[in-house]
């Protein structure tokens, strides 16, 4: 059986629970990452990482920081869960030296916790910012898109307690559809500054987001790259670089030669 | 003049309870003097109306900054050596230099080829897993490359080098494997000391791979100069290293002149603050400074000039290594600033940081 499947976030639907942070931690057995006030809106988690794969993002348009959502001055508060992005040409993938991380039967990528040895390449290769080494472990961790209850038939912990289907989980092809039914459906109803989030730059991504106005609000880079585009660029400069290396330490033996 | 709030680093330690509250009051305190935060955008006429894009979420990071620790610049520093020490040995045989500079030569280049991978499996997350880098050979990761490329250069450079030690002027079959060897090493030692620049250009760092075009030529040049310097060191006193220590070095006045001279947003950790100090110090360092020395010593065998090139030398290890710890810091900085990778591709000219804030607060 091979069928790629897919998350579907969508921030219009979002109300900033957390349960999907709490039901991913609880499923996947990841440690606490301490308690900390951030001063950032309600969101004291502030990024994924090694013992966050699901992270909610809280984006106010507040004229104070601070005061709330439910202040009378505060005209719009939006939410919306990251996690991997599972990308279509996934920079970490391409980087793994050790062949730890690998495309899963259900198009997702997966960091394989019995090969890593924690060399660190995955973590500066993502173009999102998602994959952390765990200092206590030494491993890096991320989303493994529930590939335990995939393989089980069932659907990742995180879209399971969503209680506002914010976060949907299906096939690719459907929910590339049903994201672009749900855009039409919000801008009729004069919510014109929604967007679907899937960077074609990294060939198109395996979690999708419905977001309110331009993805960097959400820390959604516009244009995420896959690094293995500077390769060409860098092994051509490497040439250069041995070849100046060999030649000038020619030069200089042989003209002593002389 | 309202203040700001410096923005969270999520690597800060863990605050204790009471900080905690006094945290939660310091927020309570500047949302109600009504101080507002770089990120705080006015709300437009509606709240359905489409919102003017900000510089972010919170000014927090985009990306992760490289995890790795103070073993990666001195790995950098001492294959870049090694990799050239073997070139120069291999050459000298070659054009039939001095039997001690060659065998010296090899002896740096073996060495440096056993330091490597102890440093190297010293930084892993979970080094007992050490040999997984041979799993697989990947040729679109450069890391899986620079790992094959340091067992075939440590092996070789260990094989030649003892075996020009067992043996001053081996014959038959003993010639053939020594020379091979001593190829291997070569060959394998000039793509150690340029994929280092691959490895941390082909990243998401904008930084680096914003570089990638001079880091492969940057390293070669500065592994060369440390190469050489070390041999001299040793005191091999040659014409052919002095020339040698020339070329790297005005290779490596170029490359920062060249860095000094960029005026791109993306190269500002090169410039500014700590890792723009510590680029500007190893750059002195391993370009004119020693440069200069050299170049005022000339090749004459008097006591004065035999000092000004060892003070060269010295000089040239000392700005090899600070270039190289300068490159990861500059990647950290790079790393933690998300305003370059969320203003990719919008033809949005970067804003400067300062101004930018300052006008999102003062507005």
């Amino acid at each position: 059986m091979s069928t790629t499947t897919a998350f579907l976030t969508d921030s219009t639907l979002c109300i900033g629970c957390k349960a999907c942070e709490v039901a991913c931690k609880e499923w996947n057995g990841i440690s606490q990452d301490g308690f900390d006030w951030s001063g950032l809106s309600y969101d004291n988690t502030t990024g994924l990482g090694h013992s966050t794969w699901r992270h909610v993002k809280f984006i106010e348009n507040a004229t104070m920081p601070g005061l709330g959502g439910n202040a009378p001055e505060t005209a719009a508060w939006a939410f919306s869960s990251d996690v991997c992005k599972h990308c279509g040409d996934a920079g970490c993938l391409e980087a793994c030296p050790t062949g730890a991380i690998v495309r899963t039967e259900f198009g997702g990528v997966f960091i394989q916790p019995d090969v890593c040895n924690g060399c660190g390449y995955c973590v500066v290769t993502c173009p999102f910012g998602v994959v952390e080494r765990n200092p206590d472990d030494g491993r890096a961790f991320k989303c493994t898109f529930c590939y335990d209850r995939q393989v089980a038939g069932l659907k990742p912990a995180c879209a399971t307690a969503c209680p506002t289907e914010s976060i949907k989980f299906g096939q690719l092809d459907e929910l590339r559809l049903e994201a672009q039914e749900r855009l039409a459906e919000l801008q009729g109803r004069g919510m014109k500054d929604v967007a679907i989030y899937d960077p074609e730059s990294v060939s198109g991504i395996h979690a999708l987001f419905i977001t309110r106005g331009d993805p960097e609000r959400y820390n959604l880079p516009p244009q995420p790259e896959v690094p293995t585009v500077y390769l060409k660029k860098g092994w051509t400069s490497a040439a250069i670089g041995a070849g100046l290396l060999v030649a000038g330490v020619f030069a200089a033996f042989l003209r002593a030669q002389e | 003049m309202t203040t700001v709030r410096p923005p969270l680093d999520p690597s800060e330690e863990k605050r204790s309870a009471k900080q905690r509250e006094a945290r939660l009051l310091q927020i309570r305190r500047d949302a109600e003097a009504g101080a507002r935060g770089a990120w705080a955008e006015p709300p437009m006429e509606t709240a359905l109306e489409r919102t003017e894009s900000q510089t972010g979420y919170y000014g927090l990071p985009v990306l992760k900054a490289p995890p790795w620790t103070w073993e990666i610049p001195i790995y950098f520093f001492v294959g870049g050596a090694a990799g050239a020490a073997a070139v120069i040995g291999s050459v000298a045989k070659w054009t039939d230099g001095d039997s001690e500079l060659i065998r010296d030569a090899r002896w740096i280049a073996a060495v440096g080829g056993m330091i490597s991978p102890a440093l190297l499996v010293s930084d892993l997350g979970y080094p007992r897993r050490f040999l997984n880098m041979l799993r697989v050979f990947k040729v679109q990761s450069p890391m899986s490359v620079g790992s094959w490329t340091l067992v075939v250069f440590s092996s070789s450079a260990a094989a030649a080098a003892f075996l020009s030690t067992v043996e001053r002027h081996p014959g038959g079959l003993l010639r053939v494997f020594m020379n091979a060897a001593d190829m291997i090493a070569a060959l394998s030692g000039t793509l150690l000391a340029t994929y280092t620049g691959v490895l941390i250009g082909a990243t998401a760092v904008p930084v680096w791979h914003e570089n990638i075009s001079i880091l492969p030529i940057h390293f070669a040049m500065s592994g060369l100069a440390s190469a050489t310097s070390i041999l001299e060191l040793r005191g091999h006193e040659t014409p052919a290293l002095n020339a040698l220590g020339i070329a790297a070095c005005a290779g490596e006045t170029l490359i920062g002149a060249k860095i000094e001279l960029d005026q791109r947003r993306v190269s500002e950790p090169l410039k500014k603050g700590t890792s723009g100090w510590l680029t500007r110090i190893g750059g002195v360092l391993s370009g004119p400074l020693p440069l200069a020395l050299r170049l005022l010593a000339g090749n004459s065998k008097s006591e004065r000039s035999v000092k000004l090139r060892k003070a060269a030398a010295m000089s040239s290890i000392a700005g090899s290594l600070i270039t190289r710890a300068a490159w990861i810091a500059a990647g950290r900085v790079s790393a933690k600033d998300p305003r370059l990778e969320l203003n990719r591709g919008r033809g949005i000219e970067i804003p400067d940081a300062e101004t930018d804030h300052e006008k999102r607060i003062d507005n």
